[in-house]
């Protein structure tokens, strides 16, 4: 279980980094929801599997799983939905401002010459 | 100002007492960072320039700026820098020292830019940053070597460990770094040039940054080290030659000079050498002659410049060619220039003669050189003494006699009484020390040299008649040498017309700067090509390869010591739904629609998977977070094309195919290593003490609201900025929907769902209650609460209008983030009142019908917080996005 588990981290790292090469907006923010699933479960995965019961702590209970990779990633769930909202919400300016949803506009920043003199 | 001078009042009897007073407050302890001040005679006698001649100077400024300027940013900055400044001489860390240092080099950095438009303010600015920000970063190096060396970094304990740093191995570097900290902002050579170029500066400022403050900061340090660092050979050959290389090299060109600012600017810099010399002699007296000639030259370098700045406001220039025989129009204002230009080139009866003649008495006491080197050092002492004295005769002579003015544009008269008040007050210093130096200075001065050495002083005597020997020789020879090359001068000024003098010039530096800033820029563009794909690329290729690198050092197996559990026929079922879900996902990309369903597929899995890992709360968070995120996914899809065309080779895919492979390998590597280890967790403390502490048996609520209470305050905090910056990205934005859209179809909310959905919202609203109140003994919580109000709340907007339903909500969704931060930092705060730490909490049982049992625990109030910004959130999110078709609805309408 645990190379099958590593697998479908590795998989979906894989599957998202790939996403996040694309040329266009739309696919880098799939790759980043794709990424971000697999960050979780690879934190959370280090509280080791062969947790029986969720962390309610009760009388006698044994076997519970480890609760701080679990509170980390419960905000880490969160913070990645604000994060991706944010995403959205840039590509569809640039959109507006580039009438294109491609990430690199080709021309450079023209704003390299000298500041001072 | 005035208050800190009183205050030293108060602490000044016990430093003549002969006591350092140390206070300390521990800041960082772990890298030896503590906020602790020391108050020795050096100190004091550094926080009496800094504080009395600040005060002259700002009431000074108050009469010299013009009537427009608004003064509020010279006196802002100018405090600044007089607090850096103390800072810097009371410091007892030296890391809080250097931190101190900076603040002054940044202030003086705005402080000689204060003329901001005028091109030469700002180059000079930028100059003198770059010299003295340079000798910053080689201090900071000097001093963590030294700290490491002295085993501390307070500067007790390295003051008495001189001897263990002299004879250490890496001594000879930490004292380099240290000198060319001191020397960048002492002005020594080849570092002088930032300072003639401050002179752009306004006058009251340079009266202050170039007597008393900023360039003595660099002889200070030498001065506070001078225990720890100085009678070692090389510090006599660095410092002494670099002193007297100075000395003779500003007093040469400060003669060379028409503006008579530019003639203070380099008499400025040859008397600092004079002070390094002096420093670096190391004879017994030596550094009490320093610190006498420090007080000295303070006093009457900042009385000149006031007088200059005068003469300069009154006669609208500064070329002596033209400016002559204000004698005649400004009678006292010329006599208290005369005066401290006397202090100057060294006149009996005035202060800077008593602290040159102990400077010569030095040289001559010298016993490093023999022989027929013997005459070395009192030769360049005389020589230089020779040039002070031929310069200040220039600009006494030049501006207050020699005719009449040429060509002035207005006609000069004595300026109002309380702008020449400071002048005044420090040429009486003049005379007074001048004249009766034991009554006047030698208390000071003892304690001052005291601390510059850390032990009992040798006997000296301040006088001004030692009888007729061998310094007072040289005084004579100087004097009446400097008049005599006064008169000869404009055989010199012909020399100088001709000899190539850009070596020392601006002009080199300026080159230097240009082509350096072209350098990194050309790196900088090779560097980050300003694609995104690029520096991903560059990013993960680096990762990749710190990964196998470190993988090749070592040699375990991948595999650890941990057993390994069976792979369970739903696991491997789950995985390949994944696995497909991933596939179509990655694979359909460019049909936007389907590469959503094939997400949520993952997303399902995923949600699955935490259930499985005996994770409830992370499940039910996803689950819900899930469906917001395809909501978003899918209005963000009605702006976008549903196809997206295939625009890149495939040579390019393939590249990429390959990084991400790697990527994904080095990850399951990494996880299967880890997941195959033993492990030790700090939760077992968690989870025993949740319900006696966090009053909650939920470990998982209780470590968001409790024990990691002020991380969530965080994550919630950066959620509400998320959302507001989402809703000032899009505020005004205007975006056609693309065709075949579900905007173009028929019928827009369809009854059945409009019907089905509206009761759902009081249901889901009481799912929530309970979610949220059993969070805290069951997975639930503010997190999932919100998240499910949020849904419910949207899915009216989906199924009945944006119109319909929010004109029934009125909901203020900026309010609500407001409302909650507030709420959780109040809730923080509120334990301050029981005196105990941020967000303590503290619980009581409450028992409700239905409900049953509970507790109402101040996390709970900090859990309503979280569940108020969640909800803000997710409500902003879509309905902003939601908001754009409304937009362009209306545009079109209109237009």
């Amino acid at each position: 279980m645990e190379l099958l588990l590593s697998l479908a981290v590795g998989l979906t790292i894989a599957c998202g980094v790939w996403l996040v090469l694309r040329p266009r907006t739309f696919s880098v923010i799939l790759g980043l929801t794709l990424i971000g699933y697999a960050v979780n479960v690879l934190i959370l995965l280090s509280g080791r599997l062969g947790a029986q019961m969720p962390p309610i702590s009760q009388k006698g209970a044994t076997g519970l799983a480890d609760p701080l990779p679990q509170a980390l990633v419960l905000t880490a769930i969160v913070i990645g939905f604000g994060m991706t909202a944010y995403l959205v919400a840039l590509s569809l300016r640039a959109l507006g401002e580039s009438g294109d949803d491609r990430l690199d506009n080709q021309d450079r920043n023209p704003a390299d010459a000298d500041p001072e003199a | 100002m005035l208050a800190g001078l009183g205050l030293l009042a108060l602490l000044a009897p016990a430093v003549f007492a002969g006591d350092t007073l140390v206070a300390t407050l521990p800041w960082l302890p772990a890298w030896g960072l503590n906020l602790s001040l020391r108050l020795d005679g050096l100190g004091l006698l550094f926080v009496l320039l800094i504080n009395g001649i600040g005060f002259l100077v700002v009431i000074y400024a108050f009469y010299y700026m013009p009537d427009y300027d608004p003064l509020g940013r010279l006196y802002l900055t100018l405090l600044a820098f007089a607090g850096g400044m103390l800072g810097v001489v009371l410091a007892e860390n030296i890391l809080l020292m250097l931190l101190f240092w900076e603040i002054t080099s940044l202030s003086s950095f705005l402080l000689i830019a204060y003329k901001y438009r005028e091109k030469e303010a700002r180059i000079a600015a930028r100059m003198a940053l770059a010299v003295t920000g340079g000798g910053g970063l080689a201090l900071l190096a000097g001093l963590i070597l030294l700290g490491q060396v002295a085993g501390s970094y307070e500067l007790t304990s390295i003051l008495a460990r001189g001897d263990l740093i002299r004879s250490h191995s890496l001594y000879p570097v930490l004292l380099v770094l240290i000198l060319l900290g001191a020397f960048t902002k002492s002005a020594q050579f080849p570092f002088h040039i930032w300072l003639p170029n401050a002179m752009a500066a306004p006058t009251p400022v340079s009266a202050y940054l170039h007597s008393a403050t900023m360039v003595k900061a660099g002889v200070f340090l030498l001065a506070r080290f001078y225990p720890a660092l100085a009678g070692t050979d090389l510090w006599f050959g660095l410092v002494t030659t670099t002193g007297a290389i100075t000395f003779l090299m500003g007093a040469y060109l400060a003669l060379l000079k028409h503006d008579f600012k530019g003639l203070l600017a380099y008499s400025t810099i040859s008397h600092l050498g004079l002070i390094t010399m002096l420093l670096g002699l190391s004879t017994p007296l030596s550094p009490v002659a320093a610190v006498f000639h420090i007080i000295n030259h303070a006093v009457f370098k900042a009385s000149l410049f006031m007088a200059a700045g005068i003469i300069d406001h009154e006669c609208g220039t500064r070329d002596m060619r033209r400016i002559n025989g204000m004698m005649k129009y400004m009678p006292i204002t010329a006599t208290l220039g005369i005066l401290a230009a006397g202090a100057m080139a060294g006149v009996p009866f005035l202060n800077g003669f008593l602290s040159k003649e102990m400077f010569f008495a030095e040289t001559v006491a010298h016993p490093a050189l023999s022989g027929s080197a013997e005459f070395l050092l009192p030769g360049i002492a005389t020589l230089g003494g020779i040039l002070s004295a031929a310069y200040s005769a220039r600009f006494v002579h030049d501006v207050f006699f020699n005719g009449e003015p040429v060509d002035l544009p207005r006609t000069p008269h004595e300026p109002v009484r309380w702008m020449r008040l400071p002048v005044e007050v420090l040429v009486g210093l003049v005379v007074a020390v001048g004249l009766l130096p034991n009554l006047v200075v030698e208390p000071l001065l003892t304690v001052a040299s005291q601390a510059v050495l850390q032990r009992d002083l040798p006997p000296f005597k301040l006088a001004i008649w030692h009888g007729f020997n061998l310094p007072l020789v040289m005084s004579l020879v100087a004097l009446g040498g400097g008049i005599l090359w006064y008169r000869r001068r404009e055989r010199l000024f012909d020399l100088h017309e001709r000899m190539p003098f850009s070596w020392s010039s601006p002009v080199a530096f300026e080159r230097f700067y240009a082509w350096a800033t072209a350098r990194s820029r050309r790196a900088m563009n090779w560097l980050d090509r300003q694609t995104l794909r690029q520096s991903i690329l560059l990013y993960l290729a680096f990762t990749l390869f710190l990964g196998a690198w470190a993988w090749g050092q070592q040699s375990q197996a991948l595999a650890g010591p941990l057993s390994r559990t069976a792979p369970s026929a739903v696991g491997i079922a789950g995985l390949l739904v994944l696995a497909v879900g991933l596939a179509g996902a990655t694979a359909l990309h460019r049909q936007r629609l389907t590469a959503i369903l094939f997400l949520s597929v993952v997303g399902l899995i995923v949600s699955l998977g935490f259930v499985w890992l005996a994770a409830p709360d992370l499940a039910l968070t996803q689950l819900t977070v899930e469906v917001a995120s395809i909501m978003l996914l899918l209005l963000a899809l009605r702006y976008l094309p549903a196809e997206a065309p295939v625009d890149e080779p495939k040579s390019r895919q393939l590249r990429d195919a390959a990084f991400a492979g790697a990527a994904g390998l080095g990850v399951s590597a990494l996880c299967f290593a880890m997941l195959t280890r033993p492990f030790e967790t700090i939760s077992a403390y968690h989870i025993a003490n949740a319900k006696a502490l966090g009053g909650g048996t939920n470990v998982v609520n209780v470590t968001l609201v409790d024990y990691r209470g002020f991380d969530t305050l965080g994550e919630i905090a950066v959620l509400a900025m998320a959302a507001l910056g989402m809703q000032a990205l899009l505020s005004g934005l205007v975006l056609k929907p693309q065709a075949g859209h579900a905007s173009t179809a028929a019928d827009r909310y369809p009854i059945m769902l409009r019907m089905l959905m509206r009761p759902l919202l009081p249901l889901a609203l009481a799912v929530a209650v309970y979610i949220f109140l059993r969070g805290h003994n069951l997975p639930g919580g503010g997190f999932i609460a919100g998240l499910v109000v949020a849904i419910a709340i949207l899915l009216q907007y989906v199924s009945a209008g944006a119109a319909f339903a929010g004109a029934r909500l009125r909901l203020p969704f900026v309010g609500l983030l407001a409302t909650g931060l507030l709420i959780a930092t109040a809730t923080g705060a509120g334990s301050w009142l029981f005196s105990m730490p941020f967000l303590t909490s503290s619980y009581t049982y409450v028992t409700l019908p239905i409900v049953g049992k509970f507790e109402l625990a101040t996390a709970m109030l900090f859990d309503f917080g979280i569940f108020l910004v969640v909800l803000g959130t997710l409500l902003i999110a879509l309905t902003e996005l939601g908001q754009l078709s409304g937009r362009e609805q209306r545009a079109g309408q209109q237009g």
